[in-house]
């Protein structure tokens, strides 16, 4: 019966019921999209380096992120695949560069030097031409998203980089960077012309570990060989890149405020409406308590009508979210949809619903059940 | 202060046996409001309830008639004095206690009916259930019968804006009488009701009250209601001033209409 009153004490008026399922939906709509670009941005801030091949990184030290590293010498490489319990340690250029459009013009790029061979970091969801096409002369590969970015149209344009000439010999789809600056996949050699960059320079070693070796003990032998560049573990590399990009640059706090942001505001309109339906029937819970109800009873009709309220905004709110997810796929910042982010704004909703109900609930146990007889 | 058991009782219209007590009222105060603006509403009532009565309270307005109800039916506290309700000491227990004996124990019946205009008549009654924790098919059967009790086991499914006031109070009485409460107070039950319609709650009342098990009192100030009850109380400022009991029992709708129609021939 609990759940018949709260039915049909929401559903009694619609006014008030679209107004606090648009406040839910609003609310929804904002955290979703707010969480979706924040997982979206997580995910691309570290796609390179979850791609990778690599229990461990050598970096130049101080590298904030896996864009903005400086070169180190070719010799560390060396050492680190002298190092007992190295199983491979292969090179890797990331750098960004001026790209210069053939329709005119120019735009930043991170030009990305490994050797497919290697197995290092190379270009993943090729949706056009072949990986192994990086071998021909001037050869890159680059996402699908970004070439009008790039001022291209499809396989076989032309660009230049540097005073070189590339050739796009192949597509990705899905490769996007935080930044919105295009990833250019090219071999090493040519990256380190792209970036007239000299032949002993290089910007990462990936190191993987043999079986059976101890990553930590791994990492230490190689500090001491080489005292003047940084050797992070991937887990930590991952962390230190979300940490630069989401909270150093402030990118991550903007979007966690806007998705906190639509929580109050949400929670403000429903604890509004709710409060005022509460009212509005306030003789009916007086009538209530006069039949001998318990506060709990009274507290379970309020919260019931919250959770419908929750249960009805949700459905609208993620089928407008999931709208917007999907219009989103082909853009340079795709807002993400995972069953857990969904699980999460469920929770929050029914969260936000249950302390909007406080009010209300505060409101039915001051009322005297003796105003029954006032009516 | 009075006791109406004992006091001012008119010697030819004592009762022969009145029934168990169901509930008994001791030197009630009630003080209402604070500082210089406090009201002394009861100063001293003492009053019990039989069963197998329908008692009627009756005073002018501003006598305290709404405010002893109030406390007889455990939803005021008193300022000082006692209050027995089916066998249990109510004075000093804490809200949700006192909330446990009025659904245990009684059934309201209210002026304006109170009935909530989204359910329909069969689930208004069955709140009365529910809050007792009483759900399902069995809550179902018993509405159903407290409905058809009343008159209104073909309105089941209407909703109060549907019914008429006669019907709605009717529902107010079924939603009283489907927890089988020893005490049923009803607050101004006729009021809100034309002639017809309020002679034939008062007969509802009347007979309902005739259960030995059941004591029922009425707030009024309609004198046509006084040919249904046992007992008449008369409170004034404050304080029960009378009783007086009904020793030929209790005329019936026809009774009283014959009645009538004698008196207009004569």
């Amino acid at each position: 019966m609990t759940l018949t009153l709260a039915f049909r004490n929401l559903f009694h008026d619609r006014v008030r019921l679209a107004v606090t399922l648009v406040g839910i939906l609003f609310s929804i709509v904002l955290v979703a999209v707010q969480l979706g670009l924040y997982l979206g941005a997580r995910t691309m801030i570290i796609s390179m380096i979850d791609r990778s091949d690599g229990d461990l990184w050598v970096m130049a030290y101080a590298t904030k992120n896996f864009e903005e590293a400086q070169p180190i010498n070719v010799r560390d490489r060396y050492a680190a695949l002298a190092t007992p319990g190295v199983a491979s340690a292969i090179p890797l250029i990331a750098a960004f560069t001026d790209w210069r459009k053939p329709t005119g013009g120019s735009t930043l790029a991170v030009i990305i030097g490994a050797e497919r061979d290697d197995g290092g970091l190379i270009p993943w969801n090729v949706i056009e031409g072949d990986v192994s096409g990086l071998g021909a002369r001037d050869a890159v590969i680059v996402d699908k998203t970004y070439l009008s970015e790039l001022g291209l149209n499809g396989v076989g344009d032309t660009a230049q980089v540097g005073a070189a000439r590339v050739r796009v010999t192949g597509l990705t789809d899905g490769i996007r960077s935080f930044t919105v600056t295009p990833y250019v996949f090219t071999t090493i050699n040519r990256a380190r012309a792209l970036l007239d960059m000299p032949a002993d320079r290089i910007t990462y070693v990936l190191v993987k570990v043999a079986p059976g070796a101890d990553v930590e003990e791994v990492r230490n032998a190689i500090r001491v060989k080489v005292p003047d560049s940084e050797v992070l573990t991937k887990a930590e590399f991952r962390e230190r890149s979300l940490n630069h990009w989401l909270f150093a640059t402030g990118a991550g706090v903007a979007l966690l405020g806007g998705a906190v942001l639509g929580l109050v505001v949400g929670t403000v309109i429903v604890a509004q409406t709710l409060y005022s339906s509460t009212k509005d029937h306030l003789n009916e819970f007086a009538t209530l308590r006069a039949l001998g109800s318990s506060s709990g009873y009274i507290h379970r009709v309020i919260l019931a009508q919250a959770g419908l309220s929750a249960v009805l905004g949700y459905v609208l709110g993620m089928s407008i979210a999931m709208t917007i997810v999907y219009l989103s796929e082909a853009t340079a910042l795709p807002i993400v949809m995972t069953p857990a982010l969904a699980a999460v704004l469920l929770a929050l909703t029914v969260a936000m619903c249950t302390v909007s109900a406080i009010a209300a609930i505060g409101k039915v146990m001051r009322i005297d059940p003796a105003m029954v007889f006032n009516r | 202060m009075m006791t109406p058991d004992t006091a001012t009782t008119p010697v030819s219209s004592l009762p022969a046996s009145p029934g168990e007590v169901m509930l008994e009222a001791r030197d009630i105060v009630k003080e209402l409001g604070r500082g210089a603006g406090k009201v002394r509403a009861l100063k001293g009532v003492s009053l019990k309830l039989h069963a197998g009565e329908l008692t009627l309270l009756m005073g002018p307005s501003g006598s305290g008639k709404t405010t002893l109800l109030s406390i007889l039916g455990c939803i005021l506290t008193p300022t000082e004095g006692n209050l027995m309700l089916a066998k249990h000491e109510t004075t000093g227990l804490p809200p949700e206690e006192l909330a446990k004996l009025r659904r245990q124990h009684i059934g309201f019946i209210f002026q304006s009916y109170n009935l909530f205009e989204t359910l329909t008549a069969e689930q208004n009654v069955k709140v009365a259930l529910d809050v007792r924790g009483e759900r399902g098919s069995e809550a179902t059967v018993r509405a159903q019968r407290a409905l058809q009790q009343v008159g209104l086991r073909h309105k089941l499914k209407s909703f109060p804006a549907n019914l008429s006031g006669g019907e709605q109070q009717r529902v107010a009485v079924a939603r009283a009488l489907v927890g089988s409460p020893s005490v049923m107070l009803a607050d101004e039950p006729t009021a809100a009701l034309d002639s017809e319609n309020g002679l034939a709650v008062m007969q509802l009342l009347s007979e309902i009250a005739r259960d030995k098990s059941r004591a029922v009192l009425a707030v009024t100030h309609d004198p046509r209601t006084i040919p249904f009850a046992n007992r008449v109380v008369r409170i004034e400022d404050g304080l029960i001033v009378g009783e007086e009991r009904r020793a030929e029992g209790v005329e019936t709708v026809h009774e009283l209409a014959r009645s009538r129609k004698r008196k207009a021939n004569a």
